[in-house]
């Protein structure tokens, strides 16, 4: 029997496949310094880890369904913590925390002081205006969209910017109702 | 044991990285697009083994070397041992791995004649771009290979060999 109830974020982390963080984050700097080199345009690049990201997050949002046992948020407050407690937890090993909510609860930032993917990481000066990271908030905003919430992502702090932690704004644009039944053509 | 991240990042990692070199940045130009992905294994590959060799004595030949991305460089990256070593002593290598993690959840059929022969020409083009996909993949894991080996100063060409799947076998070839 599957346990009743959302599991912790290392409960699972525990119990999933694991493998040695060093490829992964080697993996991703050599696909950043590739692309460098194939796009020139910074921004470019920016948008290609976003994609990638996006594409990740709206696979990686059923693994997360499946394996957290969350049952539906009751509002974009408890969405920003289950992402950070639960989904950062199981995927990356590490814990995030949400801060700095505005008035109407619409957005929030992330707050994430030890990430996996910067191990090692340094930017040459002539990085500038790249977003390292973007894949992160493209998996966040891919898997959120997933369950009906399109948002807005942008990057506050960035460490490897010189600033003590990643700080990744959400900001909900609009929650799309979830259309039943589904049509079976579409 | 050193820090981990959950497996389906590296495999969607790796998935989306063959994807965006071969749907969107290249997508009318496999060969450039397998070139850059090799080119990612590769520093991968020269990196990890970097990193895995620094507190090591030098090798002290070929086979050694060999012996080392068997043993220690594959338990590193997938926790089991390459299962079958072959070698004609004349500079070329097969390195087996029965069950190779990073083809493992790929639904590939290696022999075309299986299966339904489609009816449209647009099926045909659409499975032929299925088959490519397992290909790209194993130019980042030939790139990993080749890129650990240069680092311990063997420059090498590698190829793979699915044949046996979910086998796959690793050819080196040690360049004179």
């Amino acid at each position: 029997m599957p346990p009743v109830g959302p599991r912790s974020g290392d409960a699972i982390f525990a119990n999933i496949e694991r493998v040695n963080a060093e490829l992964f984050t080697l993996t991703y700097g050599a696909i950043v310094r590739q692309l460098l080199t194939d796009l020139e345009e910074v921004e470019e690049v920016n948008k290609q880890l976003d994609q990638m990201g996006y594409n990740i997050g709206i696979r990686l949002i059923d693994e997360f369904l499946a394996k957290s046992n969350v049952s539906r948020c009751v509002d974009f407050k408890e969405t920003a913590e289950v992402i950070a407690k639960v989904g950062f937890k199981m995927f990356l090993g590490v814990t995030a925390s949400v801060t700095n909510w505005d008035a109407d609860g619409t957005c929030c930032s992330i707050v994430l002081e030890d990430n996996p993917l910067v191990d090692f990481v340094e930017l040459p000066d002539t990085c500038q205006g790249l977003y390292y990271c973007n894949i992160l908030s493209g998996v966040v905003r891919g898997a959120l969209e997933m369950v009906s919430m399109k948002t807005e992502i942008s990057w506050i702090r960035d460490m490897l910017r010189g600033d003590d932690a990643f700080e990744l704004q959400v900001k909900l644009l609009k929650q799309v109702p979830e259309e039943y039944p589904y049509k079976d053509d579409e | 044991m050193g820090r981990e991240v959950s497996e389906s990042c590296v495999d969607s990692l790796l998935t989306e990285m063959v994807s965006m070199y071969c749907n969107r940045l290249y997508a009318n130009k496999p060969e450039l697009a397998a070139s850059r992905i090799d080119a990612i294994g590769y520093q991968v590959g020269h990196q990890l083994s970097e990193r895995y060799t620094m507190e090591r004595p030098r090798f002290t030949d070929h086979l050694d070397a060999i012996k080392f991305i068997c043993k220690d460089f594959w338990s590193e990256l997938f926790k089991k041992q390459i299962d079958n070593l072959k070698t004609n002593h004349r500079g070329t290598f097969v390195l087996q791995d029965n069950r190779f993690r990073w083809l493992s959840r790929m639904s590939l059929d290696p022999s075309p004649e299986n299966g339904d022969v489609p009816q449209e020409n647009s099926e045909a083009a659409a499975e032929n771009k299925a088959a490519q996909v397992p290909n790209m993949h194993l130019h980042f894991s030939c790139g990993v290979i080749k890129g650990a080996l240069h680092n311990l100063g063997i420059a090498c060409a590698v190829s793979a060999d699915t044949s046996h799947l979910p086998a796959c076998s690793f050819v080196v070839r040690i360049k004179p």
